[in-house]
């Protein structure tokens, strides 16, 4: 029973829910607006849960002085500070909540976080860009021509040349590396550059490397994220279907049928 | 008397007839718009009425003038820059009769044009421009059923290999040898997201693994209802393994609704506990590189996977395992191995095959479509696109 029922009101909604997506009549958009409000009351609810397990977690590693018990007190003591400040003087936009707790304190926070973003790219591109196998070695000429062109002295670079000064350095960094991948990738590009002027002689356009740029921000890359959205539609729809039709009920917990 | 009374009455009523005779006609800059034509707006809840039209032969028309008139009277409701030829009427009232007319407005002349017929709102049962929507979910949940009742008869079901799932073993395997804890983090989407539900699916393999293996698993959570979800899971999981008694009720916590700031916990969190492995299964948005980094650092093998285009090359570059879009919904299945699981990713093949049949056909059809001969294809291939 404590699952049946769960059971036959996901099968019910998941029905209601999809043929409210192809029904535009006002009574349709309204239960869709209604089912909004239901999900927002019961979160709310859910909120009280949550801030029990954020004291309950936090209390219990300050009891047993675990590792960073110190930043628990500061966690509890601003939940506490927010909560009374936020119960006695409400949150109105020009209040000491916004004033003194959320503008001067929680904003540069959340910005120091996310400006810690450009570092961790930087560390990542470094480990993205050493060219230790095939595909690495084609991702770092494929961003290093996305790079290049984008910026104002890319527009002056001509395509062909770019990719002569790639593979003069991917040649150097072959053999000081001894990598086979880097030699096989500047191989390809020298094959490339031979077979370019060929096209040259038919009258092909001169390419300038924002047009590379852009060609490969969207015909490749946009291919590749297309075949991925595909995927995930089907995926996300397959998966609401086994959850709407109890084949998969992990998300009912535990529990006696 | 009377023949001069005649004579002055007739010179009196004659002189000014002859003197408009004579003026000139107004000299019209603009033509009327034509074809103008209002109709209930098609696939809405009614309350809304659209009206085009085409601007007339003659003149260079400065703004049109939309003028609506019902049971209220004559109302002008828009004023139109040149170019723009429809207007949306939003203020109607449903199955109330309405008519139109349309000004061509050109300095100070103002010509305005016939009214349209009488035209009403009304709200629609089924939006038509969702049809081919409607069929193709049709045809996947056919294919879903009816590969979960193959799946049921016992056939065996080919599913290709996934490196970050066959890691899953190795990886609690790993925190088991090495006595530190895993720590799973279900994405910070709601669990509205698929992708959450997915990354849920995937926790209780996980717990059970992890249960079976005796080592300790932390799930810190962003939103309260994914928390107590995510608890619920971790603890049939552990029931299901035969370990009831080592399930923590900490292991599983809220931390914060704010995003940055949970990230700023699962780091602290990471550096702290040194984890053997880190799993980043759900919806992620700009915190990925900073959670995948920093459980790089800390030396623990990482396992992500999220339907987030663009977070995926930052879990790529950071973590050992990615698993792309698709794979993180085939995941439940892959590691449970249950028959009407696997039934329906081997239907999500398939559609995936439709889905390649239908772009090549439209493709082809639309190149078809530019030569006249063929022009009726634009139509068959307007049939897919998604309104």
């Amino acid at each position: 029973m404590k699952r049946n029922i769960p059971l036959a009101i996901c099968l019910g909604m998941g029905i209601l829910m999809m043929v409210q997506f192809f029904v535009p009549h006002p009574i349709s958009v309204g239960f869709y607006d209604l089912t909004t409000k239901w999900v927002r009351i019961v979160s709310a609810f859910a909120v009280v849960l949550g801030v029990g397990s954020f004291v309950m977690y936090h209390s219990e590693k300050l009891r047993r002085r675990r590792a960073g018990w110190l930043y628990s007190i500061v966690a509890l003591v601003a939940a506490a500070v927010s909560t009374v400040v936020g119960l006695a003087w409400g949150v109105k936009q020009t209040g000491p909540l916004q004033s003194y707790i959320f503008t001067p304190l929680l904003v540069p926070l959340n910005s120091s976080m996310f400006a810690i973003l450009a570092f961790y790219m930087a560390s990542a591109a470094y480990r993205a860009f050493r060219a230790r196998t095939r595909e690495s070695a084609l991702l770092l000429v494929a961003a290093f021509v996305v790079m290049i062109g984008m910026v104002p002295i890319g527009a002056h670079v001509p395509f062909f040349w770019f990719l002569v000064v790639m593979a003069v350095a991917l040649l150097v960094a072959g053999f000081v590396t001894r990598s086979k991948a880097l030699l096989i990738g500047t191989g390809a590009l020298v094959v490339g550059l031979l077979v370019w002027p060929a096209f040259w002689k038919f009258k092909v356009p001169r390419l300038m490397l924002p047009d590379t740029a852009e060609w490969v921000l969207s015909v490749p890359n946009m291919a590749a994220k297309r075949a991925i959205t595909f995927g995930v539609a089907l995926g996300g729809i397959a998966t609401a279907l086994k959850v709407i039709l109890g084949i998969e009920r992990g998300w009912l917990g535990g529990g006696k049928q | 008397m009377i023949p001069f009374l005649i004579l002055l009455v007739a010179a009196g009523l004659t002189a000014p007839t002859a003197a408009v005779a004579t003026a000139p006609p107004p000299i019209q800059l603009v033509s009327p718009p034509a074809g103008i034509r209002a109709f209930d707006t098609p696939n809405d809840a009614g309350k809304s009425i659209t009206i085009q039209w085409t601007p007339g032969k003659e003149g260079k028309t400065e703004t049109w003038l939309v003028e609506r008139t019902g049971p209220e009277g004559p109302k002008v409701v828009s004023t139109n820059a040149a170019g723009d030829i429809g207007y949306l009427d939003e203020e109607v009232k449903d199955r109330v009769h309405y008519t139109y007319r349309i000004a061509a407005v050109a300095g100070a002349d103002t010509v305005w044009s016939n009214p349209t017929p009488a035209v009403s709102s009304s709200p629609q049962l089924f939006n038509t421009a969702r049809l081919n929507i409607l069929i193709a979910m049709v045809i996947f949940f056919v294919l879903v059923v009816y590969y979960i009742e193959t799946a049921k008869k016992g056939k065996n079901l080919f599913v290709r290999r996934i490196a970050g799932l066959d890691a899953v073993e190795e990886a609690v395997g790993r925190a088991t040898e090495m006595g530190k804890p895993i720590i799973y983090v279900p994405g910070l989407g709601s669990v509205a997201d698929i992708a959450t539900i997915a990354s849920l699916n995937i926790l209780g393999e996980v717990a059970k693994k992890v249960a079976q293996y005796d080592s300790a698993l932390l799930v810190p959570n962003r939103d309260p209802i994914v928390y107590t979800v995510a608890r619920e899971m971790v603890k049939e999981s552990y029931a299901k393994a035969g370990r009831p008694d080592a399930f923590k009720p900490d292991s599983v916590f809220f931390v914060t609704g704010e995003q940055f700031a949970f990230a700023a916990a699962v780091d602290g969190l990471m550096v702290r506990e040194k984890p053997a492995t880190n799993f980043f299964l759900g919806m992620f948005w700009a915190e990925s590189l900073i959670l995948a980094e920093t459980g790089a650092s800390t030396g623990a093998i990482q396992i992500a996977g999220t339907d987030q285009v663009f977070q995926l090359p930052f879990f790529i570059t950071a973590c050992d395992y990615t698993l792309i879009g698709e794979e993180l919904y085939a995941a439940s299945a892959y590691l449970s191995r249950e028959p009407l699981l696997l039934g329906s990713l081997k239907a999500q093949d398939y559609g995936k095959l439709l889905i390649l049949i239908v772009v090549v056909l439209g493709s082809i059809l639309l190149l078809l479509s530019k030569t006249p001969a063929f022009s009726v294809f634009s139509h068959i291939a307007g049939f897919f696109s998604i309104n």
